[in-house]
């Protein structure tokens, strides 16, 4: 059970981010970091003082950031190129699809505050369109960590990656999840909780409100609802999604994205084309000026909170 | 090499890429004879890169940011024994690695270029590689002027001069014409010089067909110590083949039958004069 003090022992997981990097660097003088005056933002001040020669600061030119460190990655570098994911995935999008992926460099971009992060900030500083681009881009990898669990173990997994990876991160701090299982690997979702009456997919952020739901509807309901964090975008794990599905109960994708190609159509597409009948709901954020407020509060309005989800279950499930 | 070959080498490199683009029916025909002699110069005068070191981190890196006049690089390349010269005969055909833009499938190929406004930056994080490294590689990329409005050319200039990176050398192939008329009419760049210079860059401006003029220029790297340093080289598209000179229309024109035969003879005469 995830209580309030479990919550508040968690970190954010760009502090985990920050921490897992400076403990790699002491060992790996090729990691470097290269930000777009990010580095407070993206909770690298440490890292930079520590590892003055491993940061490379290129200033509010997030186009170039990119291309730079596609340079460095073709030398051998194990770069990671961290900025707001609003402008990383969109003004360097093009730098994304050659200087990276075409290119074959390993960079491991990494989009802070994604998603609605930034809240109040506005669209200008919104990220619901990245899972929708990259996905579209050949020879990426993308990876939306639940938690502090899921951040340390994929940062291990990308600074070593001989291929592109987009991890994506929000502001919030993240409990550790309830889980069995220790293992982590890119392309395997993680279920978070069993349950044969439904099954939530959810990524990044959105794992904990859907958490919270399956509890929720556990304990008023008598509701086994399963859980997944689905880390990876792309590749999607086809494999457990099918073995989810298998049972013919609803399923219900949640995600801090646009409703549109995001992990929700990436689900269905496989479900669809594989001939699953399963009663199905995206939850994601709609095709329309994207409500003010906070990351809470816009949360709540679309529903991708612990009511909101716990109420499209109730109605998919016709109870 | 001495300047005389090099001289033969420019007319049998412009023989080749006139060969190729006349039998694939494809290419960018006068861009790639206005940077032949840079890069003729470039691979045969100036940088520690050939097939035998091209696995070797201490090489010099070359990363094409005009990329669309692959046909100069491919000829270049294949004459350093990248590659077998007779695969050139697939260009742009279905499934060739040969098409119309670097890419790195093809030997001695550094980077997969074409999108306009991508070769400095990654130029740049090559050559910031190299000083964290205490390495003595050089990086030398070669631009376009039609491609500088690119405002990622810009980003990627101040980096260069911020981190101090006299180990990278850009050259801008100036021929002045870009696929919808002269650069100075749909977007004035000049004084290309001043700008540069502003950036923080060392800047020379050269002749880009005159060979001697070139390894002079080249000899004398790094221009400051401390500034990346920049070769704004004059020069002309289509150059070598009379009626292709300055004419826009060679940006990606294809030659006929008569047109092709027309410059072979034109290019075989200025070989017996050298």
């Amino acid at each position: 059970m995830l209580t309030e003090k479990s919550i508040a022992a968690g970190q954010a997981n760009l502090e985990v981010f920050s921490e897992t990097l400076q403990a790699l660097a002491v060992y790996d003088r090729d990691i470097l970091v290269v930000t777009s005056d990010s580095r407070g933002s993206g909770k690298l001040g440490p890292f930079g003082v520590k590892f003055p020669k491993q940061t490379v600061e290129i200033g509010i030119a997030e186009q170039n950031l990119v291309g730079v460190a596609a340079g460095l990655a073709s030398t051998g570098k194990k770069v990671f190129a961290v900025s707001p994911a609003c402008f990383l995935t969109a003004r360097a999008l093009e730098q994304i699809k050659n200087d990276v992926a075409y290119s074959d460099n390993p960079v491991k971009l990494v989009g802070i505050s994604a998603g609605v992060s930034y809240g109040a900030l506005g669209t200008t500083h919104h990220s619901l369109h990245d899972f929708a681009v990259l996905r579209a881009i050949n020879n990426i990898t993308i990876v939306a960590p639940a938690d502090n669990f899921e951040t340390e173990q994929a940062i291990r997994l990308a600074a070593e990656a001989d291929y592109p990876v987009y991890l994506r991160f929000g502001k919030k701090a993240m409990p550790l999840l309830n889980s069995e299982e220790t293992t982590f690997e890119f392309g395997k979702g993680r279920v978070v909780k069993n349950g044969g009456d439904l099954t939530l997919i959810a990524t990044g952020e959105t794992v904990l409100p859907a958490l919270k739901a399956a509890q929720k509807l556990e304990m008023e309901s008598g509701i086994q609802a399963a859980v997944i964090s689905m880390h990876t975008i792309k590749p999607l794990d086809y494999k457990l999604l099918h073995e989810f599905a298998a049972n013919g109960k609803p399923i219900i994708t949640v995600e801090e994205h646009s409703v549109y190609g995001g992990l929700g159509e990436a689900c269905a597409s496989y479900l669809m084309q594989n001939n699953f009948h399963n009663r199905f709901k995206i939850m994601a954020i709609p095709d329309e000026y994207t409500v003010t407020g906070s990351q809470e509060e816009i949360f709540n309005h679309y529903g991708l909170s612990e009511d909101g989800i716990a109420r499209e279950a109730m109605t998919l499930l016709g109870t | 090499m001495s300047e005389q070959e090099l001289a033969r080498l420019s007319v049998e490199y412009r023989k080749k890429i006139l060969k190729y683009i006349y039998k694939a029916k494809a290419g960018h025909t006068g861009g790639s004879l206005s940077c032949i002699d840079i890069l003729n110069v470039l691979y045969n005068d100036v940088m520690n890169v050939g097939p035998e070191n091209f696995s070797s981190p201490d090489r010099d890196r070359y990363i094409q940011s005009k990329g669309h006049t692959v046909e100069a690089l491919f000829v270049v390349l294949a004459d350093k024994g990248f590659f077998p010269e007779s695969d050139l005969e697939t260009l742009c055909q279905y499934k060739s690695h040969y098409i119309g833009h670097p890419t790195r499938k093809v030997h001695g190929v550094e980077q997969n270029t074409g999108a306009l406004g991508h070769g400095l930056s990654l130029s740049v994080g090559t050559a910031i590689s190299a000083k964290l490294d205490d390495k003595d590689f050089r990086v030398f990329t070669l631009l376009g002027d039609g491609e500088l409005p690119e405002g990622s050319n810009w980003e990627a200039a101040l980096t260069a001069s911020h981190y101090k990176l006299d180990n990278l050398c850009a050259i801008i192939d100036c021929n002045g014409l870009q696929i919808s008329g002269p650069t100075a009419e749909v977007c004035n760049t000049e004084p290309l010089d001043a700008k540069f210079e502003a950036f923080g860059w060392s800047v020379r401006q050269v002749d880009g067909h005159n060979l001697k003029e070139l390894q002079d220029t080249f000899a004398a790297l790094p221009f400051e110590q401390g500034k990346p340093s920049m070769v704004i080289a004059r020069t002309i598209k289509g150059k070598g083949v009379s009626y292709m000179e300055n004419q826009l229309k060679w940006h990606h024109g294809v030659p006929s039958a008569e047109q092709y035969e027309q410059a072979v003879v034109e290019l075989d005469a200025a070989c017996a004069e050298i």
